[in-house]
């Protein structure tokens, strides 16, 4: 993945840690940022913050080149936008660095940072017209009243709003005081532009003009952008380099082509676009086995027989009638139009569900057959294969889990009081409607679809993280509790 | 359809007497500082002798009065201007804050507000004294500013909660100091807060009279509610004071006019402009 990335993905791609879920993050040295510096503008080195107890920013580090359109991406909570903040300068890190131009930047204050704002809800100032909105940075800066004139000119001849100088921005829709926001950073030649999800409170149509706007805007330009946004189209559409986030940690950093090919890890998978998700074995290299069958694939590099996840884009199945020659039959179970393509769930012959888009529609209930092309399959290394926990020994029969005592197997080799480490299967974990009824209580807080069954991530009340696997239907943020089975918890000496 | 008529009737008569109710007793004042009369209920023709007597200084008492009317308006311009800066900062400062410090302050500055004004002017009175601080003009404009001052944050508070926070962070992002931030983006934000703050805190120090006459001292300085109520201890009301009191009601009256239009034109175009 780092040699088609164009600039260097710092431990995203290749540290554990960042491809999985927020266990303490220790990123390498940025050995390829090092040698040669010049060409990042914005350096983003080991930044970490949190608010009271909470860490929104984990670790994060980050290269940007000069003229480079980059899009943070992530579902919100994740800590984009207090990324940007930092860079802007509205709040300050707890460890880390940023540097600019090769300069060390952390305690500048905003007003000295040369980077511009294009914020979310617009910020225009209410009690000032176009003309002075777009002038306000200039004006500041003691600039002669006729050069102000000549560039307020010229920008809003950029943004398309030529004559409004007069115009209250209050009376403007919000695309137009979106150009105007666009406009009053842009005047001031900013090294880079901020832009915090500048289009999320346009309609769609707006925000697809927009952005095609945007990036001919950045074409033109030659400024460095930094985009944050939620929505993975407008990251796809816009970027040179997109940065996919999830709780305050870097998950991978790539172009969207190859965020899309080749997503790290099960979550950046899911982020963007459209998957099919499968756990899998890599039986040796590029032959991998799923859904109960062999697949050749083109990856390499995995130990033998170890546990993968399988990315399967459903625009990469083909599916045709029935066939006895095909990898895979099925059934269709539903079927639905989607403007350009049709897109359909398969049930497989053995109890996978697989979704699929062709142009083609197969009747809901028609004998299909699917065939995946080995280029097509996307192997990924699993982060975790089990839960994995530190505990300690309370007595013969029980264990001290996540500050619970949990019932276990009979041991009498471990004294009482002696730290143990427990590994406990995702299959091998209930989950139980009411809190009161499990061990621990917690909340559901990522979902993942894997074909024939769910892949749960299980926040604890005591804010430790479990996975696990369910045929069980339940929905993001469910209240559960988690129940272990005695047998289930294999027990060793930390 | 009769019965609807009849009710309209009952309740318009019933609004004209509230309303006499209330404004009777301050007519009668205005009406009676067209007379010169010693006492009201004594009319002696139309005239503005009391009016004449009190600006040319020859009537009984003119110059007292001048000099007590003279000082309220100093005490009151004096002790709404500072109360509005206070009061601005601390709404400010107050906004940014967050959870249980924000309820504490805000509880805080509920209490002068609820806190009854003799007890007000009793405390004030009994910490000049123990601080031993001479009381006169200082004494009674702090006074008067620590009474107005919650006031002010209260009329601020609404305006910064409509103020989109991302303003201020634009502007020290286009390169305004904090200090050009607050000056050119959040005070024009907060005008209008910071005006009917003000106007109130005036009205409230030239109404006050419990708070004054506990801290304006012993050497002579009257505002003019504490030299009215000794006037009036003295034996009988000095005739110039109807026609002082009928100036201020004007005065206030034309104050809340202007007020009530300034708001009415703010809405009228806010309106307009969001249709």
């Amino acid at each position: 993945m780092a040699e088609s990335n164009p600039f260097v993905p710092l431990g995203a791609a290749d540290n554990p840690a960042a491809a999985g879920h927020p266990v303490a993050a220790d990123n390498p040295a940025p050995v390829a940022g090092e040698s040669n510096k010049e060409t990042y503008i914005i350096q983003v080195r080991n930044i970490s913050k949190s608010f009271g107890n909470k860490n929104v920013l984990n670790n994060v580090s980050l290269f940007i080149k000069k003229g480079e359109f980059v899009t943070i991406l992530g579902p919100s909570g994740c800590g984009k936008t207090t990324l940007l903040k930092l860079l802007a300068g509205f709040h300050l890190a707890d460890q880390g660095e940023i540097i600019l131009d090769g300069k060390c930047i952390n305690n500048i204050p905003p007003h000295q940072r040369p980077m511009n704002t294009v914020f979310q809800r617009y910020a225009l100032f209410p009690h000032l017209n176009v003309y002075e909105n777009i002038a306000f940075g200039l004006k500041l800066k003691k600039t002669p009243e006729d050069t102000i004139e000549k560039e307020v000119k010229r920008v809003l001849k950029i943004v398309g709003l030529t004559d409004y100088e007069e115009r209250d921005v209050n009376s403007l829709s919000g695309g137009q005081q979106q150009r105007v926001a666009i406009a009053r950073a842009i005047i001031n030649k900013p090294k880079v532009l901020l832009l915090d999800e500048p289009l999320a409170a346009l309609d769609l149509k707006m925000r697809k003009d927009m952005q095609l706007e945007l990036k001919q805007m950045h074409k033109d330009l030659g400024i460095t952008f930094i985009y944050v946004t939620h929505d993975q189209e407008e990251a796809l559409t816009l970027s040179d380099t997109i940065v996919v986030m999830r709780d305050g940690v870097v998950q991978q950093i790539g172009t969207p082509v190859d965020i899309y090919n080749e997503p790290v890890n099960p979550f950046v998978a899911d982020f963007i676009g459209e998957s099919n998700i499968l756990n899998g074995i890599m039986k040796k290299d590029k032959l991998v086995s799923f859904m109960g069958r062999d697949f050749d694939c083109v990856d390499v590099g995995f130990a033998e027989n170890e546990q993968v996840d399988v990315v399967i884009r459903p625009e990469d199945i083909y599916i045709m009638n029935r066939n006895d020659n095909a990898m895979i039959n099925g059934r269709v179970t539903s079927c639905i139009f989607k403007g350009v393509h049709y897109e359909m769930a398969v049930e497989t012959e053995n109890g996978y569900e697989l979704l699929v888009q062709d142009y083609n529609a197969f009747e809901t209930g028609s004998e299909v057959s699917l065939i995946v092309k080995p280029f097509d399959i996307q192997v990924m290394k699993k982060p975790i294969v089990s839960n994995v926990i530190e505990g300690q020994m309370l007595s013969s029969t029980s264990v001290e889990l996540f500050g619970a005592a949990v019932e276990c197997k009979e041991n009498n080799d471990i004294e009482p009081g002696t730290a143990i480490r427990a590994t406990i299967g995702f299959d091998e974990i209930e989950l139980m409607d009411y809190k009161e009824d499990g061990a621990l209580g917690g909340e559901i807080t990522f979902i993942l679809y894997k074909g024939d069954h769910y892949h749960l991530t299980v926040t604890t009340d005591n804010g430790n993280i479990l996975y696990v696997d369910t045929t069980e239907v339940w929905d993001d943020g469910d209240n559960v509790g988690i129940k272990f089975y005695p047998d289930k918890i294999k027990i060793e000496k930390a | 359809m009769k019965n609807k008529t009849k009710i309209n009737i009952i309740s318009r008569i019933y609004l004209y007497i509230l309303l006499l109710a209330i404004y009777a007793p301050i007519a009668i004042v205005v009406i009676y500082s067209f007379t010169n009369s010693k006492s009201i209920g004594n009319w002696k023709g139309f005239s503005l002798d009391l009016y004449v007597s009190l600006f040319n200084g020859t009537g009984q008492n003119a110059d007292d009065i001048g000099r007590a009317a003279l000082n309220t308006i100093i005490i009151a311009v004096a002790a709404s201007g500072i109360a509005t800066i206070l009061g601005s900062f601390a709404a400010v400062g107050l906004h940014n804050l967050r959870g249980r410090w924000r309820q504490a302050i805000t509880f805080a500055n509920d209490i002068p507000m609820i806190n009854p004004d003799i007890i007000t002017g009793i405390s004030l009175f009994l910490l000049f004294v123990s601080l031993g601080i001479t009381q006169g003009y200082a004494t009674i404009i702090l006074a008067h500013v620590t009474f107005c001052t919650p006031y002010v944050v209260l009329s601020v508070m609404p305006r910064l909660k409509q103020m989109n926070n991302n303003v201020y962070e634009a502007a020290l992002d286009l390169g305004a100091t904090p200090f050009q931030a607050f000056r050119k983006v959040v005070i024009p934000e907060i005008r209008t807060g910071m005006v009917s703050g003000f106007m109130l805190s005036f009205v409230l120090s030239i109404d006050d009279f419990a708070v004054s006459v506990f801290t304006k001292g012993n050497n002579g300085l009257e505002t003019l509610s504490t030299y009215i109520y000794s006037d009036a201890r003295k034996g009988g009301l000095t005739p110039e004071l109807r026609a002082i009191s009928s100036i201020v009601v004007i005065v206030l009256m034309v104050l809340l006019i202007i007020g009530n239009l300034r708001a009415d034109k703010k809405k009228s175009s806010f309106q307009f402009f969001n249709v």
